[in-house]
């Protein structure tokens, strides 16, 4: 992170509010301390987050004192953008990549720090701490440049940015370790507590959009679950779970057997589907 | 960086892995199989794997579709890129870096080794040992690992036949001689000596690969060697607090210990190590701090503060890898990373993308720096072209080039005719001879 704000002219961290986000701000202010976040946070809130991640975020941004920039695709939106009237590759599409490169591009961005870890997808693992962007923000995975011992190249072409992933070797249960060693406050909906959701087949959905559609006979019930992964709330279910602490986390995934971002529908919605978001610009 | 608790008090800690092997010995097969039975794969990622093996022939499962993580890789059957993979046992935890076979991607290979502690060598039993068996070998051994598993594979095709495995462990012996090496009859395919040990090679009296990985002592400890601590950025919050970040390298710290800040030679003492915790009495490598000196000091990013003898000049002997389509030219001029410094370099020799070969390094500026076989942190560099801005090549520093004996290859007034001749324009014609004159003059 140092390496970053010594090199680029502008960087700026992207908080997308969920676990990952909130140990990279830790080491942020790890980093920099005694001095402040030399950088701001970029929030692409596509407005489809639940309620409970916007709440969570502007009391983070508020008590680390960091300058927070929310960005959303507004006119994506006015067009009635949501996933089931346009597909979620469309909406995934305008609402988080057209808005994050409209985002970078709006404040000159150089360098963005994001929380990907490279143990969360199979394309995600070919990427470099230090990823090289074109002019479009897209990620050409056969031209990446090589990265041996710590040494990252901070060199840009005009117009190039770099995607930076301090959390590229850390793995789920980490990332848990070290909210729990450093207590480090997170979104409540990772915690197990009753929840009203409705339960489709395997998923369980909190519906807190009126356009997600209900089938006939669905009723919202009452169910004990948490958010393993944070997202949109169309798109991300939760899971059944008792783990109501962050040691009951550590344990419950100790045995789990089921991906992080399984319960992601976006990851799953055609053969080399993150590969393809990211070329495109995603995280 | 990445935390280690939670393993049992009697663990130990982190192991990095990197693996070579030529096309098709099966090496994504055996990570496949590592990570699956070492159950680091979840059930959803193998049911998407079950339905896509079924258009493929590699078994019931073809383990290799958990690492091949690019689309390109899937429909041609190859790894083309560095795959980091993440496992943990009740005993370990590892971080494997999934290297390509191709010799177009070497370049790959070099940078999964240069922060990897052991190697894994595969062979495929029914081929024996083959030049890029033995370049695998060498890349590994020029960057600094010495602990290997060569794994004999596919054992199952030759009929788990003992002479086989004698023959080809015998003549890798001979390859890592002077390098701590197991040699283990594997097949990665059906899982014998991946994770147990195999019933059908009664005659093999050693463990299986992951007893191996959970058990081998690699000894990475560098907190007793010197303090190397590279200055990352100053921070100066406000008026009162001007302090030095960066990571140790190597060595510990104390307050009130003496350091020296190169390239000046001035020496002070370290007032406070300030940390998000608060003040430390003594930190040590990899622990990432700031420090606070006693006397007003002028430091910038680059610099490092050290304690012990260290090497500072121009002139350095290095085994340089390269890495890219645009050939090593030495009438060209580099960027050089080392540490937390940048400057420019030339280097007096021609390599070939992936070739490797020994060098004489010329910096416009002074590094700080130890042998690579000394000190990983401080002996390692990337050269960067300009023109495309792209990691062209990585360098391991072998030895200080006394100024004296290098300077006898050319003349000072040679030197400056050709900085003149290369440069864009006159402005750069000037500023370069300036440097070199002064260079010269100041010795």
């Amino acid at each position: 992170m140092r390496e970053v704000a010594a090199e680029f002219e502008r960087p700026v961290m992207l908080y997308s509010i969920g676990k990952d986000s909130s140990v990279m701000l830790r080491l942020a202010q790890k980093a920099f301390h005694p001095a402040p976040l030399p950088f701001p946070l970029l929030h692409i809130d596509t407005s489809y987050k639940f309620r409970e991640m916007i709440e969570f975020r502007d009391r983070m941004a508020a008590s680390v004192g960091a300058r927070l920039i929310v960005h959303t695709n507004r006119e994506a939106l006015a067009d009635g953008t949501e996933p089931f009237a346009v597909g979620t590759q469309r909406c995934c599409g305008l609402l988080k990549t057209k808005a994050l490169l409209d985002a970078l591009r709006e404040g000159g961005f150089d360098a963005a720090f994001g929380g990907a870890r490279r143990d969360e997808e199979r394309s995600r693992a070919k990427e470099r701490v230090f990823s090289l962007r074109d002019a479009h923000g897209q990620w050409d995975p056969k031209r990446q440049r090589p990265e041996l011992w710590n040494l990252l190249n901070s060199r840009l072409n005009p117009g190039e940015s770099i995607r930076v992933f301090p959390l590229s070797n850390w793995t789920e249960i980490d990332i848990w370790q070290y909210i729990h060693a450093e207590n480090i406050p997170v979104v409540p909906m990772y915690f197990a507590r009753d929840r009203e959701a409705i339960v489709r087949g395997d998923s369980i959905m909190i519906r807190e959009q009126s356009f997600v559609p209900l089938l006939p006979g669905e009723r919202p019930q009452i169910v004990k679950c948490r958010m393993r992964s944070l997202g949109c709330s169309p798109c991300t279910g939760a899971i059944r779970s008792d783990a109501d602490t962050v040691p009951k986390i550590i344990e419950e995934l100790v045995a789990v057997r089921q991906s992080e971002r399984q319960l992601r529908v976006i990851d799953h919605d055609q053969d080399g589907s993150m590969e393809i978001k990211k070329r495109e610009g995603y995280f | 960086m990445a935390p280690g608790g939670g393993l049992d008090p009697s663990s130990s800690g982190l192991l990095r892995i990197c693996t070579a092997g030529s096309v098709d010995d099966g090496k994504s097969t055996l990570i496949g199989r590592l990570l699956h039975d070492s159950q680091a794969i979840y059930e959803d990622q193998i049911r998407s794997v079950e339905a896509a093996s079924k258009s493929r022939t590699a078994g019931p499962i073809d383990f290799s579709l958990f690492t091949d993580g690019l689309k390109a890789e899937r429909e041609q059957g190859i790894t083309i890129d560095v795959a980091y993979r993440y496992f943990a046992t009740a005993r370990r935890k590892f971080i494997l870096a999934d290297t390509p076979g191709h010799e177009q991607y070497t370049r790959n290979m070099a940078t999964g080794a240069s922060t990897a502690e052991l190697a894994i060598l595969l062979v495929d039993a029914r081929h024996g040992v083959r030049e890029q068996s033995r370049r695998h070998a060498r890349i590994a051994r020029l960057l600094g690992i010495t602990h290997f598993v060569v794994a004999i594979n596919k054992m199952d095709l030759v009929d788990f036949d003992r002479a086989v495995f004698d023959g080809i462990a015998a003549e890798f012996a001979r390859i890592l001689d002077g390098a701590s090496a197991v040699t283990i009859p594997m097949s990665a395919l059906m899982g014998d000596n991946v994770i147990t040990r195999s019933q059908r090679t009664p005659w093999y009296e050693g463990v299986s690969l992951l007893e191996h990985l959970e058990a081998v002592d690699v000894d990475t400890d560098v907190t007793g060697k010197a303090f190397r601590f590279p200055v990352q950025m100053v921070l100066r919050p406000h008026h009162e607090f001007r302090g030095f970040a960066g990571q140790i390298q190597s060595g510990v710290i104390r307050a009130g210990d003496q350091v020296t800040v190169w390239p000046g030679g001035r020496s002070t003492a370290v007032s406070r190590i300030v940390s998000w915790e608060g003040d430390l009495p003594s930190a040590f490598a990899p622990m990432s701090v700031t420090l606070v000196l006693e006397d007003e000091i002028d430091i910038s990013r680059g610099d490092m503060l050290v304690a012990g003898p260290v090497q500072v000049g121009q002139r350095f002997t290095a085994d340089i890898v390269w890495m890219d389509e645009r050939p090593l030219e030495s009438t060209r001029v580099y960027l050089l990373k080392h540490t937390s410094r940048i400057v420019t370099a030339e280097v007096d020799r021609r390599l070939e993308l992936n070739e490797i070969g020994p060098a004489a390094v010329r910096t416009s500026r002074p590094l700080i720096f130890d042998a690579y076989r000394e000190n990983r942190a401080t002996g390692s560099f990337v050269l960067i072209d300009p023109a495309t801005n792209f990691t062209a090549g990585a360098g391991m520093i072998g030895a200080f080039e006394a100024e004296a004996a290098a300077a006898g290859h050319e003349g000072a007034a040679e030197r400056l005719a050709r900085l003149a001749r290369r440069a864009g324009s006159d402005r750069e014609a000037v500023d370069a001879v300036r440097v070199a004159l002064e260079e010269i003059l100041g010795k």
